[in-house]
């Protein structure tokens, strides 16, 4: 026996399947203690569906809540909002008015393209609260033509105090603005004429 | 006391250790005021653990009781006043100090072979440093702590296609809440104190393995007497053990009259919006990272979101940190030490240290067309010093650098 060479080919193929053997056992521990950091089964129950009674919502006011503890707004536009959402002065201005392009994302299929919300229900807009730039909560500016925002130009909606970026009443991006896209559209439905859904899609019919 | 030294040396290399670290260890004997910031640096280190220590002995992680307890801490405990302004107005003097001491890496060429792993431990120090600042500013559970929390976590969620579940990850939830501050505060108080505490020993063993730089930028090691001594190294222990203690007490000094007299140092160390409890519904009206990092929030800003993503911003702030590690390489001048620099280098240096200025003041400024220009222009500015480095630093004409050190 003691006359036997070494032989280091065997030897460094040893060195490699052990450490990759090791490398996998690794990867096996170290799943247990990076899955502790995914929401935790008590938050994701806390994530459930909540239901906002809307009856005493008047035009132009605006109510925020949380879900899944983001802030949602709920607000009512009267039909001059509405007309201005429409208006070709306002579309020109924006980054992607019917969620076609960079913002198709942000919208459950189901929400009508100018005014983004329930069809039939246009004046009950539902919309997270967060910017979509660096996730900070827009102010609600929905007084046309305030002075700081642009004047004339401005036909009411949501200003970040953070980096700057504007959207209108339906949570659409201004062009030219920090934020890439549009506000998101949560999932949400009618449980009856007052009383909505947020974090489900309505039934099918 | 002969005897027990011989005791613990059999046993362990005490005398070895403090020979060669301390009073056998050779230093530049013309070390100037630039040289006081290393120490500083393990002085704020000492003084955020122990500050911490104590601070974590009174303070709650969890969003329902976080806010009050801090206030509980300023009010009700004895001196926990002071330990926590301590802390927090450390952690801007730790960053004030660790500037310093990386612009006199600069000044001096300190990160130039054969020092490049000292620069490299020491940037990963910085980041590490930046990463503690921020987890610990969220404690408080302010209104900044949580819209600051908000903005740096939505970066990773701007990743392509990994970003929002990487983002939950993060969170452990779907928003900035009691999951994140409760591991926020774990990285906080465990994780990254000894990954600094581990860094800075070895940045100090590559220190002394190495030998210090100095302002002429001239390796004493080259210049030894007939014992193997440097001819301009003078020990560690005892003169810049006493240089340096005379450095800490006029730190000391000035760091108490902040304590003192403006803790909050009128929103730059502690911003007013913080002293709102956090209110995951309403962003306050104007919101900036504290101003060590807002150089590189300054960054982020001055990039345009493209093709429907904030990521290219998100990545050019990556960059302006991660361009900093490979300066031992970019840079080609045969001189080490500004003193012996081209009249090019130099300006190219005070540009250079005006765009950081900028891009940091720039960053607690709200966005106005003018500033938002000024910041592209800052950025742009701050990326050539680095692209242009290989080219300017191997044009002009540098100084004869002496054989020995000067003054």
């Amino acid at each position: 026996m003691s006359e036997q060479t070494i032989d280091l080919k065997k030897r460094r193929f040893l060195t490699k399947a052990t450490s990759v053997v090791g490398a996998v056992g690794v990867g096996f521990v170290a799943w247990p203690f990076l899955s502790t950091w995914k929401p935790s089964a008590k938050t994701k129950a806390a994530g459930a569906p909540i239901d906002i009674d809307i009856s005493k919502l008047e035009a132009g006011q605006l109510v925020r809540v949380l879900w899944r503890k983001k802030p949602v707004w709920i607000f009512m536009r009267d039909e001059k909002a509405l007309d201005a959402l429409n208006s070709d002065g306002l579309i020109k201005s924006l980054d992607d008015p019917d969620g076609t392009g960079n913002s198709k994302n942000q919208q459950p299929s189901y929400v009508t393209s100018n005014f983004r919300s329930i069809k039939n229900k246009e004046s009950v807009a539902v919309i997270v609260g967060v910017c979509t730039h660096l996730g900070c909560s827009p102010t609600y500016r929905p007084e046309p033509g305030a002075a700081d925002l642009g004047g004339d130009s401005w036909k009411g909606g949501f200003y970040c105090p953070c980096h700057g970026s504007k959207f209108d009443l339906a949570g659409r991006v201004y062009a030219g603005v920090p934020a890439p896209t549009n506000l998101v559209i949560p999932p949400y439905r009618y449980v009856s004429d007052s009383l909505i859904r947020i974090g489900v899609d309505p039934e099918i019919t | 006391m002969k005897n027990k030294q011989n005791w613990i040396d059999q046993r362990f290399p005490l005398t070895k250790v403090w020979n060669e670290h301390l009073a056998e260890y050779y230093t530049p004997r013309n070390f100037n005021f630039w040289y006081f910031f290393g120490s500083l640096a393990m002085l704020m280190l000492g003084m955020q653990l122990v500050t911490g220590i104590f601070l974590t002995m009174h303070y709650k992680p969890d969003s329902a009781y976080a806010f009050a307890s801090v206030e509980y801490i300023m009010r009700d405990v004895e001196w926990g006043w002071l330990i926590r302004y301590l802390h927090s107005a450390g952690a801007s003097a730790f960053f004030i100090v660790i500037y310093l001491h990386m612009y006199r890496a600069l000044l001096y060429g300190s990160y130039k072979g054969p020092r490049e792993l000292i620069w490299i431990l020491g940037m990963v120090l910085y980041v590490a440093l930046m990463a503690e600042a921020f987890f610990g500013y969220v404690l408080p559970w302010g209104q900044m702590s949580f819209w600051g929390a908000q903005v740096i976590i939505s970066l990773f969620g701007s990743v392509p296609v990994i970003g929002p579940d990487l983002l939950v990850w993060l969170l452990g939830d779907y928003a900035v809440g009691d999951a994140a501050l409760n591991r926020f505060f774990s990285l906080h108080v465990i994780a990254l104190p000894l990954i600094l505490v581990v860094l800075v020993f070895l940045h100090i063993v590559a220190l002394h393995a190495v030998g210090s730089n100095n302002p002429d930028g001239i390796e004493i090691k080259k210049n030894k007497d007939k014992d193997g001594i440097p001819k301009d190294g003078i020990p560690f222990h005892p003169y810049f053990t006493v240089k340096d203690t005379l450095g800490v007490v006029a730190f000391l000094w000035l760091l108490c009259a902040v304590v003192f007299y403006a803790p909050a140092l009128n929103g730059y160390f502690l911003e007013h919006a913080n002293f709102i409890e956090a209110n995951p519904l309403k962003t306050p009206e104007h919101i900036a990272p504290l101003w060590y990092l807002t150089p590189f929030y300054s960054v982020l800003r001055a990039i345009p979101p493209m093709f429907g993503s904030q990521f290219p911003g998100v990545l050019a702030m990556g960059a302006a940190i991660l361009i900093l590690f490979a300066l031992p390489w970019l840079d080609r001048s045969p001189v080490k030490s500004i003193r012996y620099r081209s009249p090019i280098y130099k300006w190219v240096l005070g540009v250079f240290v005006i765009s950081f200025i900028m891009l940091g003041w720039l960053g607690v400024q709200p966005v106005t067309p003018l500033n938002a220009l000024l910041a592209r222009v800052f950025t742009a500015l701050y990326f050539a010093f680095f692209i242009l480095m290989p080219w300017y630093t191997s044009i002009g004409k540098t100084k004869e650098v002496p054989e020995r050190v000067t003054g």
